[in-house]
């Protein structure tokens, strides 16, 4: 075990961190006030990197700060509870840069203030009244009253020339809402400031309105480019709390739909990535790809996008022979095309020139400001859960882990190309080695104040789900984590010193989720 | 070069025909010409996610593939309302969005019509009404056209829109575009 982990572990005294029931390799550490700040600090120190942070409040009414935290040893997730009144808790912003935006959003949701300076409202915009806290109050304001559009301070830039363009929050293209501040000079990119939270539709909230056996398909709508993520991390999360065995079978349909959701998104973005360089051809056949390779998912296991395939215990479907040499024979005829595509891209010198040295995040950069997933692997920051901290089946799939080091446009296009490769090696893999057997066992719900984690390596990064138990098979608590919340805040360092006109190939080179960020 | 070129002639014509069978290559084969009735022009959709989960845009994203091929049947998407004729409004329409959905709507020229896609854009889906969420687009805006589905494919939100056009009378009001 590391040392982060040792000293997180020991400054807590005589209590030591207890393993958390059906996850796996992670452990829940409760701590008070000084505790959580030495301890993320020594975490931080040591090299482990922030995964989530959210607030909860327990069955007896107590509200808990809780922040996950992942090293090569595993999963750590700090608890600290406030006692009765208490509405403050020290913020770990410092350490951890990326906490800054979950901190603010905690606040808009269930009131509870970080020490942070920045205070500035997150997810609420003008929609609801701020002494209402959705996750806290159970009663919903008058809304009959009009909304109007807030007045978000932005931060201001000044000096001779710099004027200011406001884009969205309904942008030009067929992609999702969110707002970008950019004060520019001339052409060029002074600063970025991004404001978020235009497609917040109170998904936690709604999550405590569902049976615990039915949340699964609420969270496979978090983000719909990553259902299988999604509802793979509430399935896991849920099964872990119940103690079920899930059918081999199952899992391994399960890493399947993930595979191919990874492989349905990453054909898009290069396709989508090629377009916004000026090459059209690259659209054009990487969608088309894209296409045979949703028709294929369809025709195997049901639906072009895989909303409900992860249920509680299994799979919804099963792959039948005719779907999985369907499968088999589109794999093969993507993996021959992308390879010729590869070429194509490598040696095209107008898209050279818009991909290398656009938008560079360093290693350093990276590593200071938490980047994670895909982004993060193009940035030196070799971290993928598959090949870390792998579950069922990952650990006999063994994938072979995607880095590069030079974090522009061209990296994250590269890592892209490297993992559809390997994700085809994997499709092929489960295809041909599926275990025999049911893919569903029933499943009964976890018992009241019983919680768990689910953690997946989706198509863009690492999902965390939190997931706890309340009454009569309800769920009291979920907590969903995109790793946009890392990573949009990077791509406003990521565009510094750029021209306008490279935002867009540059955002979508991360391609991050507003719906998943938003909730 | 040549790759390029060579890339393109293998994969060749991708976009797929209608079976002939079909009621729906008359509907097509007669769309354009609506379409030329109606507008005068080309059909230009605006596309306003009013708070989706993302997946209906991907499945609005695969009707510029070259199997559906939708520039091909004259219709194409435009970065601003006011030059759009249709909007495809994904939902549930969330709170922070409401203002910015209205006034995309408002910027519109009339006339204009208006498809909700997916599930939640019909319905308000497994989102709902909420402190947050407003449902069902039509809560917000006029709606001409409904396509269900979670998400839709590609040819239902090609029916959804070739629905809204249909139903618009050739005459009246619909004579802008026109030289």
């Amino acid at each position: 075990m590391q040392d982060w982990f040792e000293q997180a572990v020991r400054h807590s005294d005589a209590q030591g961190a207890a393993p958390i029931a059906g996850a796996h390799n992670a452990w829940e550490l409760a701590v008070t006030g000084e505790q959580w700040r030495q301890a993320t600090q020594n975490i931080g120190s040591g090299g482990g990197r922030l995964i989530s942070l959210w607030a909860s409040r327990d069955t007896g009414g107590e509200n808990l700060v809780r922040a996950a935290f992942a090293a090569d040893a595993g999963v750590l997730v700090l608890t600290l509870r406030l006692a009765g009144s208490q509405s403050h808790y020290p913020g770990i912003e410092q350490t951890f840069l990326s906490a800054s935006r979950m901190q603010r959003a905690i606040a808009d949701l269930s009131g509870l203030h970080s020490t942070a300076a920045d205070q500035r409202p997150w997810l609420r915009h003008a929609a609801w009244p701020a002494a209402f806290h959705p996750l806290s109050d159970a009663t919903i304001p008058d809304q009959t009253v009009p909304p109007v559009t807030d007045d978000y301070p932005f931060v201001p830039v000044e000096g001779e020339g710099v004027h200011e363009i406001p884009v969205g929050p309904v942008h030009a293209g067929i992609i999702e809402p969110g707002h970008f501040r950019f004060s520019i000079v001339g052409e060029k990119v002074l600063r970025l400031e991004q404001h978020l939270g235009y497609v917040h539709k109170g998904i936690e909230r709604r999550f405590t309105e569902l049976p615990l056996l039915e949340g699964h398909r609420l969270a496979a709508r978090v983000s719909g480019d990553s259902a299988v993520a999604f509802s793979w991390a509430y399935c896991q999360a849920l099964e872990g709390m119940s103690v079920a065995r899930v059918p081999p079978r199952a899992i391994w349909l399960r890493a399947l739909a993930l595979e191919l959701e990874r492989l349905a998104n990453h054909l898009g973005d290069l396709g989508a990535l090629g377009n916004d360089a000026g090459f059209a051809v690259g659209l054009a056949q990487f969608s088309r790809l894209k296409e045979q390779l949703l028709r294929s998912t369809e025709h195997a296991l049901g639906q072009r996008y895989l909303m409900d395939l992860v249920v509680p215990g299994g799979t919804r479907v099963d792959l039948s022979p005719s779907g999985a040499d369907g499968l088999i024979d589109c794999i093969q005829s993507i993996a021959t095309e992308v390879e010729t595509l590869r070429a194509i891209y490598d040696e095209h010198s107008g898209l050279r020139d818009r991909f290398v040295g656009a938008g560079v995040v360093t290693p350093a950069l990276a590593a200071r400001l938490g980047l994670t997933g895909l982004a993060g692997r193009a940035s030196g920051q070799g971290f993928d859960l598959r090949c870390d901290l792998p579950w069922d089946p990952y650990a006999e799939l063994a994938p072979n882990k995607v880095v590069r080091t030079d974090g522009d446009v061209a990296a994250r296009v590269a890592v892209r190309f490297d993992e559809v490769a390997e994700s085809i090696r994997l499709v092929r893999q489960v295809v041909q080695q599926l275990p025999e057997g049911g893919h569903r066992r029933p499943m009964t719900a976890a018992a009241k104040g019983s919680w768990g984690i689910g953690l997946i390596e989706g198509w863009r990064g690492p999902v965390l789900l939190y997931l706890e138990a309340g009454d009569a098979g309800k769920i009291l608590r979920c907590h969903p984590h995109d790793p946009s919340w890392q990573n949009w805040p990077v791509l406003e360092h990521a565009i510094i010193d750029n021209i306008v006109p490279d935002f867009p190939l540059i955002n979508k080179s991360f391609n991050l989720s507003y719906s998943g960020h938003d909730l | 070069m040549w790759k390029t070129l060579r890339q393109i002639h293998r994969a060749g014509i991708a976009t797929e025909l209608p079976p002939s069978t079909d009621e729906t290559l008359r509907v097509v084969a007669a769309l354009q010409e609506r379409i030329l009735a109606v507008l005068g022009r080309a059909l230009c959709i605006r596309a306003i996610d009013a708070g989706s989960c993302n997946g209906c845009e991907l499945e609005i994203h695969a009707l510029g593939n070259p199997l559906y091929n939708l520039e091909g049947l004259g219709i194409r998407f435009v970065a601003s309302p006011r030059h759009a004729d249709l909007l495809l409004v994904t939902g549930p329409v969330s709170r922070n969005m409401e203002v910015a959905l209205r006034r995309t709507y408002d910027a519109t020229p009339d006339p204009k019509l208006v498809v909700a896609v997916g599930d939640c854009g019909c319905t308000g889906g497994i989102f709902g009404e909420s402190y947050a969420s407003r449902g069902r687009v039509s809560n917000v805006i006029p709606v001409d056209v409904t396509v269900p589905g979670c998400p839709p494919s590609p040819r239902q939100i090609l029916a959804g829109i070739l629905t809204a056009i249909s139903k618009t009378a050739p005459t009246g009001s619909a004579s802008r575009g026109r030289a």
